[in-house]
């Protein structure tokens, strides 16, 4: 897989006024896959993404794009375009001459550039546009053209910085499919920003998740939802109980006073671990059939399913079940072995997993990006 | 609430403004078109526009001293509003600062001063003087008072705020993102200004423009006091119909030529606007 790597960076350190913002970061991203960067705001997600596009220089550590390595080539120079937060459309500009805008610099002839607007005017679903005023359009229509102008002069790479933020929850719903498919049907890669771990989830090949300037964990969706590599992860991505276990042998962990079947091997006898079951993986039962026994504290109805607090020994879990529970009822969960995720214990643990001090206030609080002004409530 | 009561509000708020505009503009405005158009018996005619005709040269001299102060404060000004935006908020606080300075003092007292930089024994002269009684040379000064250089020297003094700021404005207002994706598309730092800066500074170039051309050709202090009045402008020309200077005062006359200066500066303005309007929908390319 070396040999189709599009971009490498190595060891990559950046301080701002004293600052790190980036802790010598050490990344490979292969030709043509779909690459989220995510992870709170301030992480150093967008400062890398400003790295790659060379609006920024790291203080130490290696840019090497298809081979070569491009610290100093300025932004103009490289092979790589940007779709911008606030998608930075030109105001004197109409759609077509946005497009066109990277075009006439490669002093493309007149004909051939009229060609390609038409051609990505209708890859993004905007035939017709080309002599509207920018300021005429939607949020999502704006987006659209910045799409379009970036991709017009064929980028290896395409950046995009938190594209999504700006627009209402339906219409990012249906954005994120459609760039997905734009995507896969360039072939090119994209190198994408967000902290909506469900975005992430919902799009990307590969996931990189970050936190205070360090990668925490990269892999596919699937394995960095299901094989989190510590508390940060398993809590930024979806909702986790995250409790301390006793690892007893292969296969057998002592958490909450009970000791559990589970599928995780390699670690030590008697090891201290997290545990991490999620949300969803939990069955409800009667208290005489439950592994563990708890008092429902609070029921929140969220639609597909009821958000469930129960107060097991003092440690608050959250459960989603499709059934309804009633606060002050005691009942019994099952934890089936395929539920239960065992990590090493990091500089996370204890700071996540119990959900005492939980509300929808604080987790959007914590979660969106300051950044974003417009931003909604909305990842559940 | 009803639609007659919002209308009736609004009214009611924009009264100040109305009486004000009414009682200093239309007002006087009137005025200059019924004198123009009336004798000094007060009956209707047209004799006063022939006077239009007699000082067509003087119109065409205010006009060019207009436009070359005009262009100079355009030329001077842009690189220093450019600056100004580029650096940091503190440079930017005191540059602004002096720019403003010479404002606080008197048009009057600002323009006499220029006078004992430039007379034959002025500043400048003087200076030179005595560089040149130090060889054990003769200086008779250069003569740079009382010429048409002085006078266009003078707008451009007095007026280049005028041009600077609102330029500077329309930098400031510039999105850095804009120009990072300028950069990003393949832009180049001459193009980042050509294809982006430029376009987008438009709106401030006209507004400069239009407050340095109207003042500089109507001017008629600057005239006098710099051009040592061998060259008359059409400001002057009024002012010496209106108060008498040279031994006649005709109302009537003074008003018609009032009159085409409120066109002329009506048509700049005009033509001023609808470019501005050109350049927000699709200009750029054009310029």
């Amino acid at each position: 897989m070396e040999n189709n790597v599009i971009i490498d960076l190595k060891n990559i350190s950046v301080a701002f006024d004293g600052e790190q913002i980036l802790k010598s970061i050490n990344l490979y991203i292969r030709d043509g896959e779909f690459i989220t960067f995510l992870g709170p705001s301030g992480c150093g997600k967008t400062t890398t993404l400003r790295i790659v596009a060379g609006f920024l220089e790291p203080d130490d550590g290696d840019v090497i794009f298809d081979g070569k390595k491009i610290n100093g080539v300025p932004p103009h120079k490289r092979k790589v375009n940007t779709i911008f937060q606030r998608y930075a459309l030109f105001p004197h500009l109409n759609v077509a001459e946005n497009i066109a805008f990277g075009l006439k610099l490669k002093k493309m002839p007149k004909d051939k550039i009229d060609k390609k607007v038409e051609e990505m005017l209708a890859l993004v679903n905007l035939k017709g546009f080309g002599n509207r005023n920018i300021n005429s359009l939607s949020g999502g229509q704006q987006q659209r053209v910045a799409i379009a102008r970036a991709l017009a002069v064929d980028p290896k790479v395409l950046l995009l910085d938190e594209p999504l933020g700006a627009l209402d929850l339906k219409l990012r719903k249906d954005m994120q499919v459609e760039l997905k498919k734009i995507q896969q049907s360039l072939g090119i890669t994209f190198i994408y920003v967000t902290h909506d771990q469900e975005e992430a989830l919902s799009m990307s090949d590969t996931i990189v998740v970050m936190d205070s300037g360090k990668i925490q964990q990269i892999g596919t969706p699937t394995d960095i939802y299901n094989e989190p590599k510590n508390a940060f992860v398993a809590d930024f991505i979806g909702e986790s109980n995250i409790v301390d276990g006793i690892m007893k042998e292969d296969r057998v962990v002592e958490f909450s006073g009970h000791v559990f079947d589970c599928l995780d091997t390699g670690f030590g006898k008697n090891e201290a671990v997290d545990v991490v079951v999620r949300p969803e993986d939990v069955d409800v039962v009667p208290v005489s059939q439950g592994m563990l026994t708890g008092t429902v504290t609070s029921v929140t109805f969220k639609g597909v399913h009821y958000e469930i607090i129960v107060d097991i020994g003092g440690f608050l879990w959250m459960i989603q079940s499709t059934d309804i529970q009633y606060e002050g009822s005691e009942i019994g969960l099952l934890i089936e072995p395929d539920a239960i995720h065992i990590m090493k214990k990091s500089e996370y643990s204890g700071t996540f997993g119990d959900f005492s001090s939980y509300s929808d206030e604080f987790d959007e609080l914590s979660d969106v990006n300051a950044g974003l002004d417009t931003e909604d409530s909305d990842d559940e | 609430m009803s639609k007659a009561v919002t209308i009736g509000n609004k009214k009611a708020t924009v009264a100040p403004f109305s009486s004000w505009m009414v009682v200093f503009v239309l007002v006087p405005m009137a005025l200059v078109v019924y004198y123009a158009f009336t004798s000094s018996e007060g009956g209707f005619t047209l004799d006063n526009l022939k006077w239009i005709y007699t000082y067509r040269s003087t119109m065409f001299l205010s006009l060019r001293l207009a436009f070359t102060a005009t262009a100079i404060c355009l030329l001077l000004a842009y690189p220093i509003a450019y600056s100004m935006s580029r650096a940091s908020e503190k440079i930017q606080r005191n540059a602004t600062l002096i720019i403003m300075l010479p404002m606080w003092m008197n048009f009057l007292v600002r323009t006499y001063s220029w006078m004992t930089i430039l007379e034959n024994n002025g500043l400048i002269n003087s200076a030179l003087r005595s560089v040149f009684s130090l060889f054990g040379g003769e200086f008779d000064g250069f003569q740079l008072i009382n010429n048409r250089g002085a006078i266009v020297l003078g707008m451009v003094y007095n007026f280049l705020p005028y041009m600077i700021l609102p330029i500077y404005t329309s930098l400031t207002k510039i999105d850095n993102s804009l120009l990072e994706a300028a950069r990003d598309l393949g832009s180049d730092g001459f193009n980042v200004f050509r294809r982006v800066i430029l376009p987008l500074s438009v709106p401030g170039i006209i507004s400069g423009i239009t407050m340095v051309f109207i003042p500089s050709i109507s001017t008629f202090i600057i005239s006098r006091i710099l051009g040592g009045g061998k060259d008359f402008l059409i400001g002057d020309l009024i002012e010496d119909y209106f108060l008498g200077n040279s031994g006649v005062v005709n109302y009537n006359i003074g008003a018609a030529l009032s009159m085409v200066l409120m066109v002329l500066i009506l048509v700049a303005t005009f033509f001023m606007n609808h470019f501005d309007k050109d350049a927000k929908t699709s200009g750029g390319g054009r310029i």
